[in-house]
């Protein structure tokens, strides 16, 4: 058993679900006890979709338990096929209905349906939500592509793409589509097929026909991507473009695979990103200290933009899918960073607390403790919010996702001056670094900045003190630690609080490896001295 | 030609109506079986753990039951919240690990860190269900540690049981037992019963204090441990309409309920403070004086609504089984036409008198089939349709307004103060529809 408060991940039918959401004429019966629908909100209420997902839960009870939940089953399923009229269905069990093992699969393919039913095996105990997409998209694919279709010539026609991995739910997917259909209309390609995402059942049986296949979102496509690769030969683009750079090698990759030019998609006009990092007033960005951490294939891209595209220092990179960890312990190693993978909410507020970031690149569930902790932060990764469906575009993908992702990421930090100014004069009372960043109301007042109400009616006060202050205590108690001087700890309060908690760190590190006795004014500037970049 | 005969499929369904039960005049009642578009009791958590400031509860369950916590609530709700879940895994169920043990480790682990609990609710799920997880037994077990710091309960919350507010059902019903005796010969007392946000409560509370109704407890209280005593002298008045199994122990401990409109809308609070207050003796006069300012007060705030909503069709789908008293409301106070209520579990002794204000043509369902039901929504194209969170942004896709019932559960509804509150939310929803014009 595994003490939980928070998840990244669903389980794995919420996977299906999502595969099945994002199509069209599919239709998914799922053997589940009153209760599991709750899941259809996610789809109406966070993705604010206009239709149910099309899932019929079967909704069994207590009292059918050892009489005929498999009969519940198989008129649950004959009504649905007769009521939505679908190209094909999947069936499978939720957690519940998998301990009854009542074989849905079987029981489908007895009734005689007039559509193909495809079974769906999620081990619910040992799975969650992205493993149950990818799977679940791969039977789709497997069961329903037809094998005899040969593809033409590539004489005298364009190159086709299949787009491989937009689902529900999904982090900005129905953005970076878009982005995606640009470049490959720059490129002269042509789309054979995107799926699941607004897919049919009988567009899936065509998927053979495309030259290669466009791995969008490892996470949900790479499992179908390797089978459509054994079975048609279709050679995969993997490169993910989240980042100018990646972006750039994914057109080249895409050109490579067409036989296409890449100039005209390279040398689109409306990239801004490279020019907005390069801009004088972006210097104050050089080092910053980022933690990142989401899916894999979101938090692998971030590290490598906030490196080379922002010039941050990635202080702590990790993920909570366990199954693409090999790319993050990579991509760590690349970084100099011990790699996180857990999907241990409170590992991962540990972690962000000892890294002392400036930054926190994450999910939903990083923003709250970012918030906790006092620390700007930006979302770059599922889980999802309903606030990560946006009215107007934003995707991440392509030229235009690199310039949505230089405003998000840069937005939440205190500005280039200000931050001079903050360090000038830290004791101006209108403008002290406990008041955050002066463009965003919402993070100011900062609770540790109230020295009286503190301790009235502001509980949040509690947990919300800034990482820096939290720190302190644990600091000073450790064991072996140095003392400060009255006159060091004052000066510290002098350093803006989003970088005292690197300061007093290095500072400790380096007095100890100078084996001094006690940290005065002048340890703290050798020790400024000695890490000055 | 009722209704009900015209839909196809329906009719045959009555023939298996419950045989009438006392007071009901025999009403056909619309009985479906099929998908249910509901919550599971394990939703209750969400408000109960806000209500008993001391109070864990530790669901004992799959990633779905986690996920569903976490997604019930709409936001996360990330102050560290007072519940999790013990999600069981595979080898749990292979018997590779001991399941007792391994919720023996958790919950120890657990107390060590929030040393605050003093009440632990083991909250069982479907697969606990399902796999006969005797949590009785672990709560014993666990109780004879942690007692007399930490006492240990348990109760089902699984869907196979349980439908969302059936929960809190549960839950309270689990309290029954292990609240103090009462001496026989002890004078009458008061007890409510049923969650309600605390601003209400209080209110109730100043009412009865008022009218010289001076022990009073209620059900649950804020901090878990601190249960109103409990005898044959107790007198009970249900908040909410959706506590069967809490009643049954109650009763079993001696208590006798009082019958009463529950206390939505003017009508609805005075039927259920006359019944107290004639139990216990209180003076018409007084009466009138303690309750005559609230009431009047309610009624002028409802008049204005009315205009709004008089007249309107409406239509529940079954939800939190708080449908009933909130359709006589909105019948009886406001002018509305109830087209169809529909409710996941009928309880007829509760809702009795509530049933008999109900016009003939009313139409009435217990159970879902979604499917079905929703055909009746767009053949029936009420003013409003009160769903949950699933339905309601699809139906309103429809061009059909809709209500979120579970704004009804999460707010202060109960009560004089609150019943515009209360119309408000119904009203909003028509009037935001005639004035966007986007």
């Amino acid at each position: 058993m595994q003490l939980a408060v928070w998840t990244y991940e669903g389980p794995p039918h919420v996977g299906a679900m999502r595969v099945a959401t994002a199509m069209e004429k599919l239709h998914y019966v799922l053997h589940a006890p009153q209760g599991d629908t709750y899941a259809d909100l996610l789809f109406t209420m966070i993705e604010r979709r206009n239709k149910r997902p099309p899932v019929t839960y079967t909704t069994f009870e207590a009292r059918d338990l050892g009489k005929d939940t498999a009969q519940i089953f198989q008129d649950a399923a004959r009504e649905a096929v007769a009521r939505f009229d679908p190209q094909a269905i999947i069936v499978g069990a939720s957690c519940t209905a998998e301990l009854i093992q009542d074989d849905p699969a079987g029981l489908a393919e007895a009734m005689g349906l007039p559509v193909p039913a495809i079974p769906l095996e999620l081990p619910s105990y040992q799975r969650k939500e992205n493993w149950g997409a990818a799977e679940t998209f791969y039977q789709i694919v497997r069961n329903l592509a037809d094998k005899s279709v040969v593809r033409e010539p590539r004489e005298g026609r364009p190159a086709r793409a299949n787009i491989l991995g937009p689902t529900a739910l999904g982090f900005r997917h129905r953005d970076d589509l878009v982005e995606i259909r640009k470049i490959l209309d720059q490129l002269g390609v042509e789309v054979n097929l995107v799926a699941p995402l607004g897919a049919t059942p009988e567009d899936i049986a065509r998927i053979g026909a495309a030259d290669f296949n466009i791995v969008l979102y490892p996470e949900i496509a790479d499992e179908a991507a390797r089978w459509l690769e054994r079975t048609f030969a279709q050679p995969a683009v993997r490169t993910v473009p989240i980042g100018v750079g990646a972006t750039r090698s994914f057109i080249a990759d895409v050109a490579e695979l067409a036989g296409a030019d890449p100039t005209p998609a390279l040398g689109d006009t409306s990239s801004r990103m490279p020019w907005w990092s390069r801009s004088v007033d972006s210097t104050y960005l050089t080092g910053k200290r980022v933690f990142i951490f989401g899916d894999a294939t979101h938090a692998v891209a971030a590290a490598r933009i906030a490196r080379e595209e922002l010039g941050f220092e990635v202080c702590g990179l990790g993920c909570y899918n366990r199954e693409f960890a090999r790319d993050i312990r990579k991509a760590a190693a690349e970084c100099g960073v011990e790699p996180l993978i857990t999907d241990d909410h409170l590992a991962v507020e540990d972690a962000i607390a000892a890294a002392a970031c400036e930054l926190v690149l994450g999910t939903q569930m990083e923003r709250h403790i970012a918030k906790r902790l006092g620390l700007p932060c930006a979302v770059i990764s599922a889980p999802v919010h309903v606030q990560d469906f946006p009215a107007r575009h934003s995707p991440q993908m392509g030229f235009e996702g690199a310039n949505v992702i230089f405003d998000t990421w840069v937005h939440p930090l205190v500005m280039g001056l200000e931050e001079h100014l903050l360090t000038m004069f830290r004791e101006d009372f209108e403008f002290a670094d406990e008041h955050g960043p002066s463009h965003l109301a919402a993070n100011s007042p900062r609770p540790m900045a109230r020295p009286a109400s503190a301790d009235e009616a502001e509980p949040v006060a509690l947990v919300e003190a800034p990482l820096a202050e939290a720190q302190a205590p644990a600091a000073t108690e450790a064991p072996g630690a140095l003392a400060w001087t009255a006159e060091a700890e004052r000066e510290l309060k002098k350093i803006p609080f989003f970088v005292r908690g690197k300061a007093r760190r290095n500072t400790e590190n380096f007095a100890a490896q100078e084996g001094r006795g006690a940290i005065d004014l002048e340890t703290l500037y050798d020790a400024k001295a000695h890490y000055a970049r | 030609m009722s209704a009900l005969d015209i839909l196809e499929g329906c009719a045959s369904e009555l023939a298996e109506a419950a045989p009438p039960a006392a007071r009901d005049g025999g009403r056909p009642v619309l009985r479906e079986r099929g998908q249910r578009e509901v919550f599971c009791g394990l939703t209750g958590i969400i408000w109960l753990h806000r209500k008993m400031q001391d109070a864990f509860f530790l669901v004992v369950g799959s990633r779905t039951c986690a996920h569903l916590l976490q997604s019930a609530a709409g936001v996360m709700i990330f102050a560290e919240p007072r519940f999790a879940t013990a999600i069981m895994e595979e080898r749990d169920l292979a018997g590779m690990v001991d399941a007792q043990d391994e919720l023996d480790r958790v919950v120890n682990r657990l107390l060590e860190r929030r040393p605050d609990i003093r009440t632990l609710f083991l909250v069982g799920s479907c697969p606990s269900e399902v796999i006969k997880l005797d949590l009785a037994k672990a709560a014993q077990r666990l109780g004879a540690v942690h007692m007399p710091r930490v006492r240990i309960l348990n109760y089902s919350g699984s869907g196979i049981e349980t439908t969302f507010t059936q929960g809190e059902d549960a839950c309270l019903a689990a309290l029954v037992p292990v609240m103090p005796a009462l001496p026989a010969d002890a004078p009458k007392e008061l007890l409510i019963v049923g969650s309600l946000p605390d601003i209400v409560e209080d209110q109730f509370l100043r009412l009865f204090a008022q009218m010289g109704i001076e022990r009073v407890g209620v059900l649950p209280a804020r901090n878990a441990r601190d249960l109103p005593s409990i005898g044959s002298n107790t007198r009970y008045l249900l908040a909410q309409p959706f506590l069967g199994e809490t009643a049954m122990a109650l009763e079993r401990r001696g208590a006798k309920r009082l019958d009463a409109l529950f206390p939505f809308g003017a009508q609805g609070t005075t039927s259920w403070l006359r019944a107290a207050a004639d139990e216990f003796g209180v003076d018409n006069a007084l009466f009138e004086r303690v309750v005559g300012p609230g009431r009047e007060r309610a009624r002028i705030a409802l008049s204005k609504l009315r205009t709004q909503l008089a007249g309107k069709r409406i239509s529940f789908l079954p939800d939190s089984q708080l449908e009933v008293p909130l359709a006589r409301f909105l019948q009886d106070e406001l002018g509305m036409e109830l087209v169809e209520v529909g409710t996941p579990y009928l309880h007829r002794a509760h809702l009795a008198r509530e049933l008999e204000r109900f016009g003939p043509d009313v139409r009435l369902s217990e159970g879902q089939h979604v499917e079905r039901q929703l055909d009746r929504v767009r053949a029936d194209r009420p003013d409003i349709t009160v769903c949950g969170l699933g339905l309601a942004n699809p139906l309103e896709a429809e061009g059909l307004t809709t209500k979120w019932a579970i704004e009804l559960v999460f707010s202060p509804i109960h009560g004089f103060e609150q019943a515009a509150d209360l119309a408000e939310l119904f009203a909003r929803p028509l009037r935001r529809r005639d004035m966007l014009e986007v």
